[in-house]
Order: structure tokens, then C-alpha cells, then sequence
């Protein structure tokens, strides 16, 4: 899983039926010390989550597919499954 | 899951047995900048998206689960037509 800073969400009507009521947003994977790295993607969010919140975000299928639980398949990839309130980070890599 | 532009359409008349009757658009992937981000790729679109639309995409296997039948090669499909982007904690 990784640690994201959410950027902002998606708006899109004309969408796959699973999306619908779903909210996507955009993430930014973070480093250790909540600076950005990697490219941003998207995850729907499962956890309300908002702007400027730091969160895990979990990209397999198998995982949506059990935590969503709707019975049809799923093409969904990410998904936020949590909001961080902190890190202790002592160890320097 | 990511953002994309459709740049154009891909026509392939031998396909696998799977791909037979979907529609193939060309997608540019984006950042949230909207900046290119990758190599452009062929996806197969499930919401009637056409060229220079912004399209959000699903990828790997659940790409493959957006489509009826689902076992299908594809390993990108085009999901969501977005509307707007509200990105009010991008980095300057």
C-alpha cells in the first residue's frame, strides 16, 4: 500500500455503472518524510477522505473486491483505505 | 486507475478472440497536471469516449472486468469521461 496526500477528485457523470456514487480522487504518492514521489493517480475513496489529507491508498483487485462487496465484477484498481494521523519515522533509510 | 487524453482511434480487424467488436482508442496517460505521463497506449473504451476527450482509465486486470464477457485480453480500459478536475492541493 502506499502513502498519498490527496490533491483533489474527479467529477465525471458519463462513467462504468460501479462508479456510480463512488468518489474518485487524485493522490500523490508520498515518501517518508511527506514529500512527493512518484506520479499521481487516481483511488476512490472509501474512508472520506478530502483535499490536503495524508492516506493509505491500497491498488489491488482482490482487495476492492472485498472491501466494495457489491456482487459484479469490479473494474476498480485503488482504493483509499485510510486516513494517517501520524508517522514516526526514526530509522533513516 | 489514471487520467488520459484520447488522441485517436485504433482499427484492427485480426484481433484475438477476445478484443472482436471493441472499440480501441489511442490515450495519451496524464498527472493530475494534465501533463503527459508514460508511453501512449490502446484502451478499450466502455463509455463511448472519442478523440480529445479527458478520460480517467482503469489498468492491469481490472481493466479486463469492465467489459462483458470479462475474460478478455485487455489490460486497459477507458472508464469515465471527467467533466472537471478539482485539484486544490496541487503542488505549485
Amino acid at each position: 500500500m502506499k502513502m498519498c496526500r490527496v490533491v483533489g477528485n474527479v467529477v465525471a457523470t458519463e462513467k462504468h455503472p460501479v462508479y456510480q456514487g463512488q468518489k474518485l480522487m487524485i493522490v500523490q504518492p508520498l515518501d517518508q518524510h511527506g514529500n512527493d514521489s512518484g506520479t499521481s493517480f487516481l483511488a476512490v475513496d472509501t474512508v472520506q477522505a478530502g483535499p490536503g489529507d495524508r492516506v493509505i491508498v491500497m491498488s489491488e483487485g482482490n482487495g476492492v473486491r472485498q472491501i466494495l462487496d457489491m456482487d459484479v465484477q469490479l473494474p476498480i484498481r485503488s482504493l483509499i483505505v485510510g486516513i494517517v494521523d501520524q508517522v514516526d519515522c526514526p530509522a533513516e533509510v | 486507475m489514471y487520467l488520459g487524453r484520447v488522441i485517436g482511434t485504433v482499427v484492427a480487424s485480426r484481433v484475438a478472440h477476445g478484443l472482436v467488436g471493441s472499440k480501441l482508442l489511442l490515450v495519451q496517460p496524464l498527472d493530475d497536471r494534465l501533463q503527459p505521463n508514460g508511453p501512449v497506449q490502446a484502451a478499450v473504451d466502455t463509455v463511448k469516449a472519442g478523440p480529445d476527450d479527458l478520460v480517467y482509465l482503469v489498468g492491469s486486470r481490472e481493466a479486463a472486468l469492465a467489459l462483458d464477457p470479462w475474460f478478455v485480453p485487455v489490460d486497459a480500459a477507458i472508464v469515465g469521461i471527467v467533466d472537471q478536475l478539482y485539484t486544490p492541493e496541487q503542488t505549485p
